[in-house]
């Protein structure tokens, strides 16, 4: 839904400045959202100062930091810290990317964290994309076929493979979805940029034969063309891939089919 | 409250098996209307200021009213369907949605109507 003011019990307030550490000569400002569903309490922007010669060179490590020796109420998800589970995707100095790939030398000035836009929060960095991996179910992201099982494994060209190269490598941190407009506008029905690029991963994929189906299952006005190729999801991509390419490869398939 | 499992939800109707017909129509105008806007500029430019009668005798012209007729059609088809995607995007209530889609036909068609009733009736009235 189009909505260009914050409802009212999503309206900031300037939440609480923590102290400064203790003898740190170089400190660093992060400027976090803070939510919490069981105190009624709008949201608030909390101000925390970091020892970065006491702190890994990461977002992620300033947020550690926090959780460790400042705030250990800051509630965010975060793993592999290595950019290959893609939890702790948030939106960092106004751009969605992985906390744990960000450098806090890639910022200027104060360090601003907030989480992926336009998702429901469950708590402070928490998003609920629950409806994010439905949409992933949707596309049935598996290898479908109808000939008789191979012995040993169903078979690939090297070319063949080289087509699934910039869309295997998607981990599902939802970062560029979620900075698509299309996607904050419609999301109930669009099914976004991660979530296409992952249909093409198996639309293109030689070993698939279940095309068809799978073009008749996204041809509609808002699962797929939706897509008006702004290209955030590109800009926002942590793993340098191009949903809106894996998109427009789509589109053609649609339109080769029918001329 | 919505009890539905969020699979449930994202299938909602099923997919509409369409708006390929809308993508590829688009770019299709699109295309027609780059050197039908040229010559409609170049048309603008070459008899801006000049006489009534010149103007009506070149509109007259047989290649010049097919022409006309095109970009009209060209440009009426895109923006019709341009429009319609701005109100998928943007309106979410279903009534007023339904309500300016047709309000978009109705205005493409009326526009379509009198500007080719022009072209015609210069065409073989003068």
């Amino acid at each position: 839904m189009v909505e260009l003011a914050l409802p009212k019990n999503s309206q900031m307030t300037e939440g609480k400045v923590w102290p400064k550490p203790e003898g740190a000569a170089n400190v660093r400002e992060y400027r976090i959202y803070r939510w919490n569903p069981d105190d009624g309490q709008n949201p608030r922007i909390d101000t925390y100062y970091i020892d970065i010669d006491d702190c890994g060179p990461m977002v992620l490590d300033g947020l550690l930091y926090i959780k460790n020796k400042i705030d250990p109420t800051l509630t965010l998800r975060r793993s592999c810290r290595e950019g290959i589970c893609g939890s702790c995707a948030m939106n960092i100095d106004g751009t969605n990317t992985l906390a744990c790939t960000k450098g806090m030398d890639d910022v200027n000035g104060t360090v601003k964290v907030y989480p992926l836009p336009h998702m429901p929060v469950v708590k402070d960095l928490v998003p609920d994309l629950t409806n994010f991996y439905a949409q992933h179910r949707s596309i049935e992201p598996w290898l479908k076929t109808v000939s008789p099982a191979p012995a040993k494994e169903w078979k690939q060209s090297h070319e063949d493979r080289l087509k699934l190269d910039g869309l295997y490598e998607c981990i599902l941190c939802a970062c560029c979805s979620t900075s698509c407009p299309s996607y904050w506008w419609n999301g109930d029905k669009y099914l976004g940029p991660a979530v296409l690029l992952q249909a093409y991963r198996w639309l293109i994929d030689s070993r698939d034969e279940a095309k068809g189906e799978r073009l008749d299952n996204l041809e509609d006005p808002f699962r797929l063309y939706r897509c008006h190729t702004i290209m955030n999801c590109a800009q926002a991509c942590p793993k340098g891939l191009n949903p809106a390419k894996a998109i427009a490869e789509i589109k053609k398939m649609m339109v080769e089919r029918r001329i | 409250m919505d009890m539905r499992t969020p699979l449930g939800k994202v299938r909602g109707l099923g997919s509409a098996k369409a708006g390929t017909e809308h993508f590829w129509v688009q770019r299709m105008s699109a295309v027609a209307m780059v050197p039908l806007a040229i010559f409609f500029i170049v048309f603008l430019i070459r008899y801006a200021g000049a006489p009534y009668e010149d103007v009506v005798r070149a509109l007259s012209n047989p290649i010049v009213a097919v022409l006309f007729g095109m970009m009209i059609i060209a440009g009426l088809v895109h923006m019709r369907i341009g429009i319609q995607e701005i109100i998928v995007d943007y309106v979410h209530h279903e009534g007023l949605k339904f309500f300016v889609m047709m309000l978009n036909t109705f205005f493409a068609m009326l526009i379509g109507g009198l500007c080719l009733f022009a072209v015609l009736k210069i065409a073989f009235v003068g």
